[in-house]
């Protein structure tokens, strides 16, 4: 088991609120948007981050990087303090963040990477190595003397990706790296963050609203809410955690009324021939089909795999279903 | 890492990112040429405004107009190379608003030298080339018995005064961090400010003039030192040596500019955006 390279230990942030009430009057309000989240992840791992919007994503991420100060709790990344020693933790650190280029704009690509090279004091040797290599993986060498605002938004990207690792950070950092691309600048950014995990050993933690980046990349996810993080595992026992379901599709030879094929699965829709039913992802089809090509005249089915998002969707209605039970009787 | 390394690392990191703002600019030649003209005309009516004044009248507060063309020069000139050196500061606010301050706090290097150099502009040359062809032409047409001392205030008041503006640049662009939209607020000390000293302290209210000179100190970037060059009465009666206190308010500005910067930045980073 490798060492932990990034924890937080009962980390929260708190934020004032100020809500217009009257012409100056404020009302100060307190939100919690991270509320006591501890975790660890060792390096070399591939974590994915994710909840809705405003569950507290952003403020984690922040506060990794040294851009806010934790209200409370002990948070360490390779063994720095983030807050305290921001400028030391920079040079450890690559961000990405998905919606914000930080290249520059009216300059040529090559431009924002010589930049780089200074400021962050990069031995001459180490920046043509990492330059050479990250042009290559991300097939950036036609681009290097267009100016960014030529540069398309996947072009960007990977451009912005290439601008975070030139230094050789130990962990990256990327907040929606493919929001909005197309699915093949998708594909091409996904396979160069596996390829920097697998090969250079870089620790990553991405947040995300596509859960194909999360199902294609990471081993492990954590899901939060509300400021809490509500799963930490690997993303097969996400289904289990959600009461997934998988959908068997059956083609009968006619229509018939909905089929009963024992207490585990259930109709949920008919069309014409067509009947959905729905059981519980952790069971095996087998015996369920089996059941029913006894039974019923059968021309084809399929089975559909759970829904990542739904699992998750779900996961929140559950979460907020018991908050809301509780505020009720709290009342 | 301690303050002397820190500044160092300041000074580095704002040669570089004000770099690429040159060649950025410079991406747009034809762009860039006509704004540095724009700006070099629009600052040189200003001066106009005052020459009109003259023409219908020969004093304005007990001041000739060489008098005047002095004032106006150090405020302008001296005022020029702060908004030159760190004006970007005043558009903090913006960057605080939509977040992109955050991509800077990542950086290796110190937030403010990185906000100073923000969107640097060589064009506003254009307003410290003004200032100084109106310093040049009042200077040769005092009628002043120019002793030593005088002759080296003239420097002192340019560099004191450029570094008083951009103490108070750096002050307006902390306060950003908690009012965001605040430049105007800003814009009011800086730009009203210099506007303020180009005049004499003779046509101005008590009350306006004790507000310049003790809260906020902008009456020695000017008036006080220049009283002394031109043998005239200090503004309230102050005492003689006020008009050589010039570094040593500088001094005091930065300071507190310095701990109100730190205030900002420290609030920002405990509260987010």
């Amino acid at each position: 088991m490798a060492a932990a390279f990034i924890e937080l230990d009962r980390v929260e942030k708190v934020f004032d609120v100020r809500k217009k009430t009257g012409f100056l009057k404020r009302e100060r309000r307190q939100v919690r948007a991270v509320d006591s989240i501890s975790f660890t992840v060792a390096r070399g791992e591939m974590v994915g981050y994710i909840g809705p919007n405003g569950a507290g994503k952003s403020t984690t991420i922040k506060m990794l990087t040294g851009i806010l100060t934790p209200s409370g709790g002990r948070l360490r990344v390779a063994g720095i303090d983030p807050s305290r020693e921001r400028t030391r933790l920079a040079h450890r650190i690559g961000v990405v963040f998905g919606q914000r280029t930080t290249l520059w704009w009216d300059l040529p690509l090559i431009d924002s990477y010589r930049l780089m090279h200074r400021m962050y004091r990069i031995p001459d040797g180490r920046y043509r190595e990492n330059l050479d290599r990250l042009v290559e993986l991300l097939d950036l060498s036609a681009l290097l003397d267009v100016p960014v605002r030529q540069l398309s938004l996947g072009q960007r990207m990977r451009g912005d990706i290439a601008a975070a690792l030139l230094h050789d950070p130990d962990v990256l950092y990327l907040d929606e790296p493919t929001i909005g691309l197309d699915v093949v600048s998708k594909g091409r950014v996904r396979e160069f963050l596996r390829e920097l995990n697998a090969e250079r050993g870089t620790t990553v933690l991405l947040t995300t609203h596509d859960l194909q980046d999360i199902e294609q990349l990471c081993s492990r996810v954590m899901v939060i809410d509300h400021g809490r993080l509500v799963y930490d595992g690997a993303l097969t026992g996400l289904h289990e955690a959600g009461e997934s379901e998988r959908t068997l599709v059956v083609d009968l030879e006619r229509e018939l009324p909905p089929i009963e094929a024992g207490p585990a699965a259930r109709v949920v829709r008919v069309d014409g021939p067509r009947q959905w039913l729905a059981f519980p992802a952790s069971e095996s089809a087998a015996p369920l089909v089996a059941r029913i090509a006894a039974a019923y005249p059968l021309v084809d089915l399929s089975v559909r795999e759970p829904d990542i998002e739904a699992v998750i969707a779900k996961m929140y209605a559950e979460r907020a279903e018991q908050a809301d039970r509780a505020g009720k009787a709290a009342s | 890492m301690g303050e002397k390394s820190r500044a160092r690392e300041g000074l580095r990191a704002y040669r570089l990112i004000a770099g690429m703002w040159i060649r950025s600019t410079m991406a747009y030649r034809l762009s860039f040429a006509m704004t540095a003209f724009g700006g070099v005309v629009v600052t040189g009516l200003d001066f106009v405004a005052i020459l009109l004044m003259f023409s219908q009248v020969d004093v304005l507060g007990g001041y000739t107009l060489p008098e005047i063309a002095f004032l106006y020069g150090l405020s302008a000139t001296s005022f020029g190379f702060a908004d030159l050196a760190i004006g970007s500061a005043g558009r903090l606010g913006a960057r605080v608003r939509d977040g992109t301050l955050d991509t800077l706090l990542v950086r290796p290097a110190p937030v403010l030298a990185q906000v100073a150099a923000d969107r640097f502009a060589l064009r506003r040359i254009g307003r410290i080339t003004q200032g100084a062809l109106v310093l040049g032409g009042a200077l040769v047409a005092l009628d002043v018995d120019w002793t030593p001392v005088k002759v080296l205030l003239v420097p002192v008041m340019l560099v004191c005064g450029g570094v008083i503006f951009s103490a108070v640049f750096v002050a307006g662009a902390a306060f950003q961090f908690v009012a965001q939209d605040a430049s105007e607020v800003q814009a009011a000390f800086t730009y009203g400010g210099q506007t303020l000293l180009q005049y004499p302290p003779t046509v101005f209210g008590k009350e306006l003039v004790r507000g310049v000179t003790f809260m906020f100190p902008l009456a020695f970037v000017n008036w006080v030192p220049a009283a002394y060059v031109l043998g005239r009465p200090y503004p309230l009666g102050l005492p003689e040596w006020a008009a050589f206190a010039p570094p040593l308010v500088a001094v005091a500005c930065c300071a507190s500019a310095g701990l109100a910067w730190r205030a900002g930045l420290r609030s920002y980073r405990s509260t987010g955006s």
